[in-house]
């Protein structure tokens, strides 16, 4: 479908942040998903997360690989460094490219179609090596772009919109994500920004493999009832563990919080994650009792929302690696091609 | 906050802001919409039925709908509504077929409309066509009032007055020209059902000061001055003049005596450049013809050689705020300014003056000398005369006239059927859905960027060398397509059927002004505040509904929307629909729909 393109005129009185730029400025191009699809509203959400925290555009890379998520990237950022990979490979690509220049922010799209069945693997082993990363998973059960089968996410037991009961196992990945290693795992509705937008911007203030699990309904083939990924069912069995607040260390903190709700957590730059207390006593820094309480909530037919885990003492793939702190493109011919006689040199040393 | 009822007579009216700010309530996008379409003689039959003279207003309207012009909010310049008026009046081709016909038969009332300006002519039209016999009443040799004896023929020539003003006559309407009315108790006892008085505010204030009497001859009344050179009786001015006064009949005086042979002409203000009464685009007109504005000089004596004036002694002062905010001039103590000249144009306001009506034949009058009348219905204390225009509550402008007309020819008719003045008919509202299919409208969504265009204007030496000669050439019409296209639609109005949202937030991000907010109830202090931009412009209504799952509410800020209909097209739902408001006020004869 094709969309007008939203008119440039601003407000007089456009709120814009510390670097100058409105919330237009990090936007994309006008986005041709069906009307009403959760992804937008995950775009909108980076966008204002970005806004918020007075990212320059130039410094982020947005990588994505195949499907309705995976386009999105072209929806939001349109000043920064974009890379639509093949399907399901986005993990591999993007490693790559940290690899070559860790100094950029590292923002992974993806859905459940790239991310829990023809890229899983990648998944797991993105998840695993530490990457420093903010990946965004899109779930919305189902596969859009080719009119709307069950995919690897879809609960046991859910209605396709015909009425055909999915029999499969789902795959939760926010659970995978804490078994394999991510160091802030976290999950989310794209119908409640005011919960996505903070979990955003303490992902891409996080150090180390962030992943977000955003359900994201699908309003042409999975907003029905029997479906669990509606809109209605979301918002019905949507049981958040917190809510988060991000402070960034320049920041004055003026909230206070009645003593024992609240759980502060300092990231590796600085950054303070604010956790406050929702319904019951929830520790996001035991992994495994996060995995329990997923795993039982799950039985229970609720979704579990909220920052389920985040351990800012982790070390990530450049340290394990030992990788150089600049940018490749920034050491130099000689540098990065030391010449035969180095090779040589190498060679004989393990010879 | 109270949830927001789209059927209030008034809260979408207000949306559409230049139509709100008309006097005459003009459907104004509707009429931009028909010269967007090339539907000329359309786009003046709307406003022929609303503001009755098109054509001049096109030319000289003080025009209170572009500053209320929401394009001025999320832009810089309103839209040229007014141009875009006088471009239906230029191109609209032959219209006597779409005037309306008076009946066969009168209906045996008789009205005398006393005075042949804006007021009068618009009671009169209203009257002719529903049967009554009209008479208009003018001293003057021709009809259009004020209209033609005191705006410049280069800003508004005759043969534009004498056209909308014979629509009228042609209605059967009977213009007695030449006609002085020296006593309103004799035209009462001519046995008129009713008499309109639309005289005008025809005496210019004088400026008493040492050396009037004396230099006389060289000191004209801008009022009295600007008839006689429309009339052709003054044809020459001094070399050097002096316009004392910030209105705008005072930029009327500079520009005409810059065009009769007033080299140097010099206007002189005793208030501050901007809180000159004259629209700053007639502000603009004059210093672009080369007249030099001075500002906080009180002129306190004509200096004269024997009679012979020789220039003006002004004192400098400046602007002190008292507490309440009321704004002093005080003398700076500087020394007195003398600025010669050989002529001075007293340009500082006008007053009604009824000395032609008795005071012992019932109507009032308060210790101002104006009359009392009940400010809806015009009545005044003697039941069947009624005021409008300027001789109503003072100088105002000429689409307030028309305004005040129409609710008078109202007043008239009920009057004369013995019904209750006091009881209104409502304005005629509609609001229909403007979807055409997916993505599609019936008006252009896509809003333009484009800014304000220009008017193009004759050389200035040509039009200074003749004080006929029309200054603006109006718009051709592709730049009218284009200024049309900036036109934002005000009044196709974004409606919200919270039953059937989903509350996906797709019109939230999609808004291009940021208006559209999901968020808890609250205070309308405390809403406007945590909206996605917040909404300080508090004359402009808060759009809330209730009634959503989440028991959240959806506030839309009316500031700022630009009425693209994004929020519509991106709804899966159909929550918002993009509908049509038409408001037609109601004119004489209208039903009285009851409560």
């Amino acid at each position: 479908m094709t969309y007008l393109a939203k008119p440039k005129l601003l407000r007089a009185d456009t709120p814009r942040n510390a670097l100058g730029y409105t919330r237009r400025d990090y936007e994309g191009a006008i986005s041709t998903l069906c009307a009403g699809c959760g992804h937008d509203s995950i775009s909108a959400s980076i966008v204002q997360a970005c806004f918020d925290l007075d990212i320059e555009p130039h410094r982020v890379a947005k990588l994505s690989g195949i499907g309705c998520s995976s386009k999105t990237p072209d929806y939001f950022l349109g000043n920064s460094h974009g890379f639509n990979s093949v399907h399901g490979r986005m993990p591999s690509v993007l490693t790559g490219a940290a690899l070559a220049n860790r100094t950029l922010l590292y923002l992974g799209v993806s859905g459940d179609g790239d991310s829990a069945s023809i890229g899983i693997g990648q998944f797991a082993h993105a998840m695993r090596r530490g990457v420093n990363m903010t990946y965004i998973v899109e779930n919305n059960g189902v596969y859009g772009l080719t009119k709307g089968q069950f995919s690897a996410t879809a609960d046991k037991g859910s209605k396709n919109k015909k009425g055909v009961v999915n029999a499969d196992s789902p795959i939760d990945l926010a659970a995978l994500a804490l078994q394999l290693g991510a160091t802030y795992v976290a999950r989310s509705f794209s119908g409640d920004k005011e919960q996505l937008v903070p979990l955003i911007k303490g992902a891409l203030h996080h150090r180390g493999p962030a992943f977000i699990d955003v359900i994201s309904p699908c309003v042409t083939f999975n907003n029905h009832t029997g479906s669990t990924k509606s809109y209605d069912y979301v918002r019905e069995h949507n049981a958040a563990v917190n809510r988060l607040d991000v402070i960034l260390p320049k920041a004055q903190i003026e909230a206070s919080y009645p003593p024992g709700s609240l759980r502060r957590v300092v990231q590796h730059d600085g950054s303070i994650l604010h956790l406050r207390k929702v319904g019951v006593d929830y520790d996001p820094s035991d992994r495994i009792g996060a995995m329990n309480h997923l795993q039982e909530r799950h039985a229970l037919g609720e979704i579990v929302t909220g920052l389920l885990y985040v351990d800012s003492s982790g070390d990530d793939m450049h340290a394990h690696l030992n990788t150089v702190e600049k940018p490749l493109n920034q050491l130099g011919d000689a540098y990065l091609c030391p010449g035969s006689s180095a090779l040589a040199a190498l060679n004989a040393s393990l010879r | 906050m109270k949830p927001t009822d789209l059927g209030a007579p008034d809260y979408l009216h207000k949306v559409v802001d230049c139509q709100w700010a008309c006097p005459a309530h003009t459907p104004v996008p509707e009429y931009i919409r028909l010269i967007a379409a090339g539907r000329y003689a359309d786009a003046y039959a709307i406003n022929w039925r609303s503001n009755v003279f098109p054509g001049i207003l096109g030319r000289v309207c003080d025009r209170p709908c572009e500053p209320a012009c929401r394009r001025g909010r999320v832009e810089e310049q309103p839209v040229a509504i007014c141009r875009l008026k006088r471009v239906a009046a230029d191109l609209k081709g032959d219209i006597t077929d779409r005037l309306p016909q008076p009946p066969q038969q009168t209906n045996g009332k008789r009205i005398a409309c006393i005075g042949a300006g804006p007021a009068s002519m618009t009671v009169a039209r209203d009257l002719a066509v529903l049967g009554y016999s009209v008479t208009v009443f003018d001293s003057g040799k021709s009809a259009g009032g004020m209209m033609r004896s005191q705006i410049p023929k280069f800003r508004l020539p005759d043969a534009i007055i004498d056209e909308e003003c014979g629509y009228i006559e042609g209605l059967g309407v009977e213009v007695r020209l030449d006609h002085w009315i020296g006593s309103l108790r004799d035209m009462l006892a001519g046995g008129w059902d009713a008499v309109f008085v639309g005289t005008g505010a025809p005496r210019g204030r004088d400026a008493d000061l040492p050396g009037r009497q004396e230099a006389a001859p060289n000191i004209h009344l801008g009022i009295d001055w600007l008839a006689n050179v429309a009339f052709g009786h003054t044809t020459s001015i001094g070399r050097r003049v002096l316009v004392l006064g910030g209105g705008n009949t005072a930029m009327d005086c500079c520009r005409s005596a810059r065009r009769l042979g007033g080299e140097d002409v010099q206007v002189v203000v005793r208030s501050g450049f901007d809180e000159m009464k004259a629209s700053p685009w007639e502000k603009e007109e004059a210093i672009h013809e080369g007249i030099p504005i001075h500002n906080f000089l009180v002129p306190v004596e004509f200096v004269h050689d024997n009679g012979r004036l020789t220039g003006v002694r002004f004192e400098k002062v400046r602007a002190e705020y008292d507490a309440k905010g009321r704004r002093n001039l005080v003398p700076t103590g500087e020394p007195a300014v003398l600025m010669p000249c050989d002529d001075v144009l007293v340009a500082i306001g006008q007053e009604n003056s009824f000395p032609w009506i008795e005071r012992d034949i019932g109507v009032e009058f308060d210790r101002w000398g104006m009359p009392v009348l009940d400010a809806k219905t015009l009545q005044s204390t003697r039941p069947n005369v009624f005021f409008g225009g300027d001789a109503a509550f003072g100088p105002k402008n000429i689409i307030t006239a028309v305004a005040q007309g129409h609710e008078a020819a109202i007043s008239i008719d009920r009057f004369c059927h013995g019904q209750d003045v006091a009881i209104r008919p409502s304005p005629l509202t509609n609001l229909v859905s403007q979807k055409m299919g997916i993505h599609e409208w019936s008006y252009a969504n896509d809003v333009s960027e484009d800014r304000r265009r220009k008017m193009p204007v004759r050389d200035l030496p040509a039009t200074l060398g003749d004080v006929r000669l029309e200054l603006e050439l109006g718009f051709d019409v592709e730049l009218a397509c284009k200024e049309a296209a900036r036109c934002l639609n005000c009044d196709v109005a974004t409606v919200f059927t919270p039953r059937v949202c989903i509350e996906c937030d797709a019109c939230v991000d999609i808004c291009p002004s940021e208006c559209i907010t999901f968020t808890a109830d609250g205070e309308e202090a405390d809403l406007r505040q945590r909206l996605k931009a917040p909404a300080n412009n508090t004359e402009q209504s808060l759009y809330v509904a209730d009634g959503l799952k989440t028991g959240r509410i959806m506030v839309k800020d009316e500031n700022v929307c630009v009425h693209c209909g994004m929020c519509s097209e991106r709804c899966p739902t159909g929550a918002w629909d993009m509908q049509k408001f038409a408001l037609h006020v109601a004119h004489a004869g209208a039903e009285v729909t009851p409560a």
